[in-house]
């Protein structure tokens, strides 16, 4: 085994991981919470992806030349305007339904996932939108013919997501809010008899999950530079599978299966097969839910009558 | 509230005031700004248009609700949608004698005066009601979300195709081994999934859809990729319906000494197809007075209470799961030999939401419903050809709207007549 391209493919899986491992927050969360699944989860990240872009043009053609500053105003932007799209569908989709049958939210978050794909589409139009490469720069190890490196945009998405995971750890440990996000998972009804607003609380969690999908979607755009109205499909559901595979539920467990998941693929398509590393992160996703439903670290799933 | 107090603006216009400013930041940069390489090409009308709709809508609602009719609209509604479904007199069969013939005979004469055209679409359409029944044994009747039901179809299809290839079978031995095998996939792919708990179906069944494609895709040597594979045309007692026959067969327009004309084949393929759905909707009709269908239904209402009393959970679940992949691969083998090729992007994730769409506009279990859903989805498309875009937009916002307003399906379900037919 060549100990450059295992280097290589363990620094192209932290950053993959820590991609899947924000967005799976959003799964992870919100399953927490109410205990669905949010199919329109990896479109709200599509959708971050393109107010990127948008964000990029706007700030170039009004004359920003500093690459820092028009990246955080971008960043910014792309959180607060993603985070109203995580209210606004929480608020028209699955509000109405709370109390419903059991499937309902579930075809109702398939809708939403089809009308912004769609909606996307015909805005934007269906082909290959990109950007130009901000930020230049590797770091190397190694000599001229086996090296192993990792490009500035790579370490700025490992920094962004770990930072990202430890402030919300601390907002959700730590202060008021974070106290009324639990106390909601635990016990929606005794949290709502202590007087917490739950709903918006539930709000708010969507537009945590919501702002962390698109703290991905701008560093993966600055990193590969080039998406499409479908991106979110595939990679939702990876991000779910890290969040399966962490335990879902679980917030810790979202950011480690997320890394998990980003290491295995990269090792499988560097080491075994590029074409089938999309079957391979399906294949964990199903074996990981028939022999550890709960997860590494999410705790079983009693059922209550 | 008093039914009788005059309407108030003040709030409802509040209500539409932060509607607007939030549409306007949801649709503004989307809409407004479309990317054009690396600038910015601006449509600052779109937002403020589509901004402005649904602040209206928010206003209608909000004044309108406060009005005694508007009242009445929503109690109407509530009940309408609440649960509970009605139960069959009985007398309906009456009814049923005279329209099923009629449908029949509607069915039989219809490719005898459609042109080429319309034909192939109502194949297709046809196709899709099988689909819809297939679809709607799992979603509507057992309540299991199953999103990658196009993998069933796509095995379905690619047997005949690959079959005819490498085993040299036709149509008549794949249109009864196709739904085995496809049965098989559903039972690989359900067992252990189903004694899970139910969202997470919905989930594994998106991606084992994902992976047929992509094996599909991949596969270069045995399915033969994005190229697709070619299918042979369907034979009726050894005659085939092909301009030459291959190896000593006879072409059906020679033997009855007809022009030869690609129409036969399609009139062909239509008339078996349309026994096939009769049957299956006799079927699907008597499966759910049996005890196997009652199971599927109080399954979907109450797992815990049916497992208390000793219904075996993931049997019941796996033959809803295993019946509703049968029908997907049914359904292939009509759409491959329909086609006459076959290639993955066929069956790609649209697909299994437009089946989806069907059974949920259908609404969730209804028969009838479903059969008219997907007809009217399909054929109205070929109506309004200009709207094609807006296509998969309409069928998500009407999801979306349908799970709000009648999450039981425009036709209120039915529970059939449990007394002996007379």
């Amino acid at each position: 085994m060549d100990w450059h391209i295992l280097g290589q493919q363990l620094v192209n899986g932290l950053t993959l991981g820590s991609i899947y491992g924000l967005i799976a927050i959003g799964y992870t969360m919100v399953y927490g919470i109410i205990g669905m699944i949010n199919f329109a989860h990896g479109d709200v990240y599509m959708i971050s992806a393109y107010l990127t872009a948008i964000s990029l043009a706007v700030l170039s053609a009004f004359g920003v030349e500093s690459v820092p500053f028009a990246i955080v105003v971008t960043l910014g932007l792309t959180m607060f305007i993603t985070g109203v799209y995580g209210w606004s569908i929480e608020r028209v989709a699955y509000r109405p339904l709370r109390g419903s049958t059991r499937l309902a939210p579930l075809i109702s978050a398939i809708g939403i996932s089809l009308l912004l794909q769609n909606y996307v589409q015909v805005a934007q139009g269906a082909r290959n939108q990109g950007i130009p490469s901000l930020i230049d720069g590797v770091f190397r190890v190694g000599n001229d013919k086996d090296f192993v490196q990792m490009t500035h945009v790579q370490l700025l998405i490992v920094i962004a997501s770990f930072g990202a995971m430890a402030g919300l750890t601390w907002l959700i440990q730590r202060t008021s809010l974070g106290r009324q996000c639990r106390a909601t998972q635990q016990d929606r009804h005794m949290a709502e008899i202590l007087g917490i607003n739950t709903d918006r609380i539930i709000s708010t969690v969507f537009v945590i999950g919501a702002a962390m999908a698109a703290i991905a979607g701008t560093l993966v755009t600055l990193n590969y530079g080039s998406f499409d109205f479908f991106v979110g499909f595939v990679t939702g559901i990876k991000a779910f599978t890290a969040a399966v595979l962490g335990g879902i539920g679980s917030l810790p467990g979202a950011m480690l299966g997320g890394i998990l998941l980003g290491l295995f693929e990269s090792l499988f398509s560097g080491f075994v097969n590029t074409d089938y590393k999309d079957v391979f992160s399906f294949s964990v996703l199903v074996l990981v839910l028939i022999f550890r439903p709960s997860g590494l670290l999410g705790r079983p799933e009693v059922e209550k009558v | 509230m008093s039914t009788h107090a005059s309407p108030t603006f003040i709030r409802p216009l509040r209500e539409a005031g932060v509607t607007f400013v939030l549409a306007l930041i949801v649709f503004g940069p989307i809409s407004g700004l479309v990317l054009d390489g690396y600038s910015i090409e601006p449509h600052l009308g779109r937002p403020l248009l589509i901004a402005s709709i649904v602040a209206a809508g928010r206003l209608l609602f909000g004044v309108l609700e406060q009005t005694p009719f508007g009242q009445k609209l929503l109690a109407r509604n509530a009940r309408k949608a609440s649960g509970g479904v009605t139960v069959a007199r009985g007398d309906e069969y009456k009814l049923l004698y005279f329209v099923v013939p009629l449908v029949i005979a509607i069915g039989v004469t219809l490719p005898f005066v459609a042109n080429k055209y319309w034909l192939g679409n109502l194949i297709l359409a046809l196709i899709y009601v099988l689909l819809g029944l297939g679809l709607n044994i799992v979603v509507g009747l057992a309540g299991l979300l199953d999103l990658g039901f196009v993998a069933f179809y796509a095995v379905g299809a690619y047997f005949l195709a690959l079959g005819a290839q490498y085993l040299d079978i036709g149509f008549w031995t794949a249109l009864v081994c196709a739904p085995m095998l496809a049965a098989c996939f559903g039972a690989v792919l359900g067992f252990p999934v189903l004694r899970m708990h139910g969202d997470y179906l919905a989930i594994v069944t998106l991606g084992f859809g994902e992976i047929i494609r992509l094996v599909l895709n991949n596969w270069l040597d045995f399915t033969g990729g994005p190229n697709g594979a070619s299918v042979p045309a369907p034979t009726i007692f050894g005659l085939e319906f092909s301009r030459i026959a291959k190896q000593g067969g006879t072409p059906f327009h020679e033997f009855f000494g007809l022009e030869y004309s690609s129409d036969y084949k399609l009139m062909f393929t239509y008339l078996v197809l349309l026994v096939v759905v009769l049957l299956m909707v006799r079927f699907l009709t008597k499966l759910r007075q049996m005890p196997m269908g009652r199971a599927w239904e109080a399954l979907r209402e109450d797992e815990i209470a049916c497992r208390s009393l000793g219904i075996n959970h993931v049997i019941v679940k796996l033959s809803a799961f295993m019946m509703g992949a049968m029908t997907g691969g049914l359904a292939g083998v009509f759409f491959a030999t329909y086609q006459g090729f076959v290639n993955p992007t066929s069956f790609n994730f649209f697909e299994s939401a437009l089946i989806l769409a069907i059974v949920v506009l259908g609404g969730l279990g209804s028969t009838l419903g479903v059969i008219i859903a997907a007809l009217v989805l399909t054929l109205l498309p070929e109506v309004l050809r200009e709207f094609a875009d807006y296509r998969v937009l309409a069928f998500g916002a009407l999801m979306v709207l349908m799970m709000i307003w009648r999450p039981r399906g425009l036709i209120r379900p039915k529970r059939p007549h449990f007394a002996p037919e007379v």
